[in-house]
């Protein structure tokens, strides 16, 4: 089970088809197996032992992913936004690696000591040894690849995804050449995004195109999305959120049939919003962690159309729900002390199946004796088996001695009609050990006050969950692929209300 | 054989290989053209025979074989002329299912 049998697989079915870049111009199958052939020489001549992928996203990308594969190293993307301090502290990780880092990265990655080419040059390179010869997979024990968590809640942490992970991924939800030969699959996620990964794997297997768009611009993206024809997407919530918001430009995506969404919580309001606007196209909400080799749980497209025709409520509460879990995943929702909980009980999330890494590095394996992966995720199963995402465990803020989860004063924030945007964290205080703040984006030319909102909540929400204050904020502080960064609120609320000093 | 998830198998009388997606807790005989198939990066020498003339129905590329009485599941990563069987009896091509694209 190695990722170089499904492009040899690709390569035998469907050789001659373009699978990466544009229909014109673009790497054909066969073509991406000559290159990772090539790209893997030139990782095992320099005696490598990973390949840190330092750039945007790419055909680069692709044939780094494949000839490490073949090479048998690991590919470990690292985020191009990171600081100083962070690269490096990340680079110290693999001293002997061959680095592909744009060029405007090199003074950092430089300083590191890693020996660098740029995406041109790595492309280049591997074409001149793509001889035609068969390449032949590399024995090793070597992780796939290495993804480094996004670090919002803790240390970044590397996560070991292994062959056998990701291939039983592919193998477990996507059918073999199942695409159309004019299918084109447009990926905005970064490459060290778990999902850049797993959509890379997943759409070659299925024989789809794949397009990138480097840094997401709505409107660039709907111009794309228009230009090359493209039928599938992947997308983060804030990603649509500013699609459905550009002002004055043509927001058809007439070639359009499946959006994917995941990444973080998609605001009810977004995805009512685009399933109206876009009729024909199929949502598909996906649910998962780095840990579990992206994708575990899957809310399709018809769940989406029924949930918002629907006048049950269990129904009509599904558009909120992650979904059902994948072939060969198990969902177990479990108390504190790590007892099973029924449907419909609130809890701790577990997940178990052959794509489930659970392993880091440096670290071992964070499973249980039962092989399940705590994902630190709070929620619930209904009866039916469709699972509530409600947010992280490392998020609950507790004052006095309740527990409160910020996911579900956020939803009520959200159902507001001015609010487009909100957050609600615990900050220090000296008499309930936390204080409820929200941070609030309205609408613009909205007249709405703090005390309206907190009364909002009121209605909906029991006393102690009412926000002690909310504070209206321009935007908030997100990753790129639409993380919200929680730390970020606290200090900025907390610088917010130091004493000015005089 | 107990086939293994995973486990990649080959056969010695034509181009088929398959994977295995999912195994029963038992032993079978796994054939292609009525020879069996064999596990050929575990070192085992390849099994004699000659390909049966009336078991040549072929494996598709990409497609999967799945016996549900049984639980096993296999995917073909190289096309043959041989007709995968398990315990003697053809296994059926069973229909794709695909998920939405989720990524």
């Amino acid at each position: 089970m190695n990722l170089t049998m499904l492009l040899d697989m690709a390569a035998d079915g469907f050789g001659n088809r373009v699978v990466v870049g544009p229909r014109e111009g673009g790497l054909t199958a066969a073509r991406l197996r000559e290159l990772a052939a090539g790209g893997a020489r030139a990782i095992t001549e320099a005696g490598a032992d990973a390949v840190v992928y330092l750039a945007v996203n790419g055909p680069a990308f692709q044939v780094a992913l494949f000839a490490a594969a073949y090479a048998g190293v690991p590919l470990v993307p690292v985020n191009y936004r990171l600081g100083q301090e962070q690269i490096d502290q990340l680079l110290a990780n693999h001293p002997r690696a061959y680095g592909i880092v744009d060029t405007r990265d090199n003074d950092v990655v430089t300083r590191s000591g890693l020996v660098c080419r740029t995406p041109e040059d790595w492309l280049a390179d591997t074409a001149d040894r793509a001889d035609g010869a068969e390449p032949e997979a590399a024995f090793s024990e070597a992780p796939a690849v290495i993804i480094y968590t996004s670090g919002t809640t803790s240390a970044p942490k590397g996560v070991l995804l292994r062959h056998e992970n990701l291939v039983s991924y592919v193998l477990g939800t996507v059918e073999f050449a199942g695409a159309g030969e004019d299918d084109a699959a447009l990926m905005s996620v970064p490459p060290y995004h778990i999902a850049a990964v797993s959509n890379a794997l997943t759409n070659l297997f299925a024989g789809r195109r794949v397009l990138v768009l480097e840094n997401f611009i709505a409107e660039k993206w709907l111009e794309l999305v228009r230009a090359e024809r493209v039928t599938n997407a992947m997308v983060v919530p804030t990603m649509l959120a500013r699609i459905l918001d550009c002002e004055d430009v043509d927001r058809s995506v007439p070639s359009l049939r499946s959006l994917a969404y995941g990444g973080a919580k998609m605001p009810l309001r977004v995805i009512e919003r685009a399933l109206a606007e876009w009729p024909h196209v199929d949502f598909v909400n996906a649910y998962g962690l780095t840990e579990t080799s992206s994708t575990v749980t899957v809310l399709g497209p018809e769940e989406h159309r029924a949930a918002l025709a629907s006048d049950d409520p269990a129904v009509r509460a599904r558009l909120a729900s992650a979904g059902c879990a994948v072939p060969g995943i198990e969902i177990e929702v479990r108390d504190e002390l790590s007892r099973p909980l029924p449907p419909g009980t609130p809890g701790l999330i577990w997940i178990r199946g052959d794509q489930v890494s659970g392993e880091y590095a440096g670290q071992g394996s964070a499973v249980d004796e039962r092989g399940f992966f705590f994902t630190r995720d709070q929620g619930r199963l209904d009866a039916d088996g469709y699972l509530f995402v409600e947010g992280r465990m490392d998020d609950t803020i507790i004052r006095g001695a309740e527990n409160i989860a910020p996911a579900e004063i956020e939803d009520v924030l959200l159902r507001h009609p001015d609010v487009t945007d909100a957050v609600v964290v615990g900050v220090p205080d000296e008499e309930w050990g936390q204080r409820i703040v929200a941070a609030v984006v309205i609408t613009s030319g909205s007249t709405v006050t703090p005390d309206q909102l907190r009364a909002h909540v009121r209605e909906h929400l029991r006393g102690s969950k009412t926000p002690d204050r909310v504070a209206f904020w321009a935007e908030l502080p997100r990753t790129v692929t639409g993380k919200l960064l929680r730390r970020e609120v606290v200090a900025a609320l907390q610088a917010d209300e130091q004493p000015v000093a005089h | 054989m107990k086939p293994r998830v995973g486990q990649t198998l080959s056969s010695p009388v034509d181009t088929t290989t398959v994977i295995v997606v999912r195994a029963p807790d038992a032993d079978v005989e796994l054939t292609c053209a009525g020879v069996p198939l064999y596990d050929a990066k575990s070192g085992a020498p390849a099994p004699d025979g000659e390909a049966d003339p009336a078991q040549l129905g072929g494996s598709q590329l990409g497609k999967r074989y799945a016996d549900d009485e049984l639980g096993l599941e296999l995917l073909c990563t190289k096309g043959g002329q041989g007709t995968l069987a398990v315990n003697g009896t053809p296994i059926p091509l069973r229909d794709a299912k695909p998920l939405p694209a989720s990524d």
